[in-house]
């Protein structure tokens, strides 16, 4: 019922792209957040303006907070699956060469 | 209704572990359902796990009381997660094997960590466990009509069933049940709230006859207050510290305590619901305590838009939002005050307080963003905890070692993001719905979900409740999973070297549950009454303290060693619980001023954590040559 054998962690090659991206992303992240608690601390009233659709900031910037976290795990995932299908391409190909090379 | 749905739902339950229970008889299946579990299980599973009964009870009780405040708890524990998804899932899945202490151990094999991590392991469960019991009781009593410790007791015996019998395996699928129909029910709830809409004089569908509560024309006469109206006599008056006047008043043979509130030189008294108790005898609001008088359930809305005793019918999802922030809505909140009377009888005074929707609707009534320089820090510090802390909870940490790969660990954290997110938005309507519907138990808000469930009906409070419970039953599971773990593999086996087969380890990881289950049972009894989201608000700032520096620092900096990573898991700790201990807020929990707390600050954080990185830094240069050895 979907589940999968469990199988030992392999070497990936793609590891180090994903580090990378994940820290720029966390970093990003970081920032917004840090924005929302600034804005709280610095100007607490700015918090009661309304922005959008008779909502005040501290509803929009916290609703973002949320949707914002959604949309980056999404195009993380995305960009760490098409750097994974590059190298599994790669290893592919790799291996198909030295076979051919073999025989 | 109620106890029917309840009693499916427990034995649907221990039937599930007992027919998983054979698939826990080795350690990987005990401890990691075997690392077979399909990454969109897991990943609801995850929100199962993380979804406690502080986010469905506490967080929904503290905005129906303090309003948006309450909202900053939903919008930090979600982002938290961002750090699991970046920093940490994958990596560790890699690391590790089946605890916390496996991964921060993978490059070092150090008795000092395997100690540290373990303990810190231990004291992160518990403190997480006690609001989770607390809940538990709270939950129970209403529904099932017993006593809170007899609730607790219960649901402790439950969940050592079910680790007991099949461990992780049996846990995954309770908590992915649970998250399941938390989040479907909690949206069919949303629905209702703002279908029926908004109203000034809200009576639960006709179900609860809406209370007015009366006011008071008053003069002072020196230092004495006296009632303009006839036939009201004052008996007492009370000052409580922070300039809070009440007035204890005597009519047509009956006493009742009313709140004195003066605006541009007008003195009005306020009725306002109490409960006395001198010995064994109770009174509440004037007669003594019974099945038919307790408190009268509160919270609604005085003008909506400017318009008194009216109602809005059906409102769109940003319609109810924009309604409630307008400025010319006013919501009726209440607040409590207790102080010791003329007779020696203990008071608690509930009064009302109203406040424009626009004060509602941003930061500041809980937390003081416009206070002093120390309250601000103690909102950063809050704030902090809960983005580092997720990463680091020892409980969401063993849940990446139930599926079968680094890919599969990434792909389950985004489907719990999208599954909690999608929660925690529900969570400002369902809190809101309970501030303006009259269902908030004044002396309890954890209870405020449930009780809106039951406004639209016997039906949906019977559900909400049973997931609810469950919503405990799962989080408490992980809990005792992840503890069980940290004694029986991390202490037992790895730390003591204690000679056992895969099968006595499994016997020692059950022998553990039960113990840690009935530790969790005996504060469940102690902590009763606490705000549950205030409590795993501290647990979230020990776990940042004591586990995110070793997790980030293994992780990214080569220099580290296994002493600065022990050295930081013990200060993190110690300094979080130091400053926890010596608190303004766990000073009223003894019974003392708040204000003689040593330590200003509410949550440790902003102290403990930068503390702990830097002990790892400095103590991992100090032991570069031992390392290199």
């Amino acid at each position: 019922m979907l589940h999968e054998p469990a199988k030992p962690a392999e070497k990936d090659p793609a590891g180090p792209y994903k580090m990378r991206l994940g820290i720029w992303m966390f970093v990003f992240y970081s920032l917004f957040y840090a924005g929302f608690v600034a804005v709280n601390l610095l100007s607490p009233l700015a918090m009661a303006a309304i922005v959008f659709a008779g909502l005040n900031l501290a509803t929009v910037y916290g609703f973002a907070l949320i949707i914002v976290a959604l949309i980056e795990a999404l195009i993380y995932d995305g960009m760490c699956r098409k750097k994974e299908a590059e190298f599994a391409a790669a290893e592919k190909q790799k291996s198909g060469k030295s076979k051919k090379g073999k025989a | 209704m109620a106890i029917i749905v309840f009693l499916i739902f427990v034995v649907f339950v221990i039937g599930l572990s007992l027919y998983l229970g054979n698939k826990a008889k080795t350690s990987s299946g005990y401890y990691a359902a075997g690392g077979q579990i399909h990454w969109g299980v897991n990943g609801i599973a995850f929100a199962g796990d993380y979804l406690s009964a502080a986010s469905f009870l506490g967080i929904c009780g503290m905005i129906a009381t303090v309003g948006y405040d309450g909202f900053l708890y939903s919008i930090g524990y979600l982002a938290g997660w961002i750090v699991a998804l970046f920093v940490v899932a994958e990596p560790l899945k890699r690391l590790g094997k089946y605890t916390f202490t496996d991964a921060v151990d993978a490059n070092y094999n150090s008795r000092g960590i395997k100690l540290a991590a373990a303990i810190s392991t231990l004291v992160v469960s518990v403190c997480y466990l006690i609001p989770q019991m607390v809940g538990a009781g709270v939950l129970v009593e209403p529904l099932l009509g017993i006593p809170h410790a007899w609730g607790v007791l219960m649901v402790g015996a439950i969940v050592i069933t079910i680790v007991a019998t099949a461990g992780m395996a049996s846990t995954t699928y309770v908590q992915f049940l649970k998250g399941g129909l938390l989040i479907v029910f909690s949206s069919v709830l949303v629905g209702a709230v703002v279908i029926r809409g908004l109203s000034t004089q809200p009576d639960q569908n006709g179900a609860v006859e809406f209370y007015e509560y009366s006011h008071l024309a008053a003069v002072k006469n020196g230092d004495q207050i006296e009632v303009t109206e006839a036939g009201w006599d004052v008996l007492e008056q009370a000052e409580v510290k922070g300039g809070l006047f009440f007035v204890k008043l005597g009519h047509e043979g009956k006493e009742t305590w009313w709140y004195a509130s003066e605006t541009d030189g007008v003195l009005t008294l306020k009725e306002s619901q109490s409960v006395v108790t001198k010995g064994a005898e109770k009174w509440i609001n004037g007669a003594p305590a019974s099945a038919d008088n307790q408190l009268r359930q509160v919270g609604n809305l005085e003008q909506i838009r400017g318009q008194k005793n009216t109602e809005t019918g059906s409102l769109s999802i940003f319609g109810f939002l924009s309604t409630i922030t307008d400025k010319d809505t006013i919501v009726r909140t209440w607040k409590t005050a207790s102080f010791t009377d003329e007779a020696g009888a203990k008071v608690t005074v509930y009064y009302p307080k109203d406040v424009t929707g626009d004060r509602i609707m941003r930061p500041g009534l809980k937390f003081k963003v416009e206070g002093t320089w120390l309250e601000r820090l103690d909102f950063l510090s809050l704030m902090l905890a809960l983005f580092l802390g997720t990463a680091a909870l020892p409980h969401i940490l063993i849940r990446y070692y139930t599926v079968p790969s680094p890919a599969s660990a990434r792909k389950s954290t985004i489907v719990a993001i999208a599954a909690i997110g999608f929660f925690y938005i529900l969570t400002l309507f369902m809190g809101l719905g309970a501030m303006t519907s009259g269902v908030i138990n004044p002396a309890d808000s954890n209870m405020a979900a449930p009780l809106l469930a039951r406004s639209f009906g016997e039906l949906l409070f019977a559900v909400i409740s049973a997931i609810a419970f469950a919503t405990v039953l799962g989080t408490v599971s992980g809990l005792i999973v992840a503890a069980s773990g940290a004694v029986a593999h991390d202490l037992m086996d790895r730390y003591l070297n204690v000679k056992m087969d895969d099968r006595q380890k499994v016997r020692a990881g059950k022998i553990a549950a039960f113990v840690i289950g009935g530790i969790a049972i005996l504060l469940g009894i102690l902590f009763k009454g606490m705000n549950v989201t205030f409590l795993v608000g501290l647990a979230f700032a020990v776990a940042a303290s004591a586990n995110l520096p070793a997790i980030v620092m293994l992780l990214f900096w080569k220099k580290t060693t296994a002493r600065g990573i022990a050295a930081s898991i013990v200060v993190g700790i110690v300094t979080s619980l130091g400053l926890i201990a010596f608190s303004p807020e766990l000073y009223t929990l003894y019974g003392m001023n708040p204000l003689d707390a040593p330590i200003p600050l509410n949550n440790p954080g902003i102290v403990s954590i930068p503390l702990s990185f830097i002990t790892l830094v400095v103590v991992s240069l100090m032991t570069q040559k031992n390392a290199k050895a």
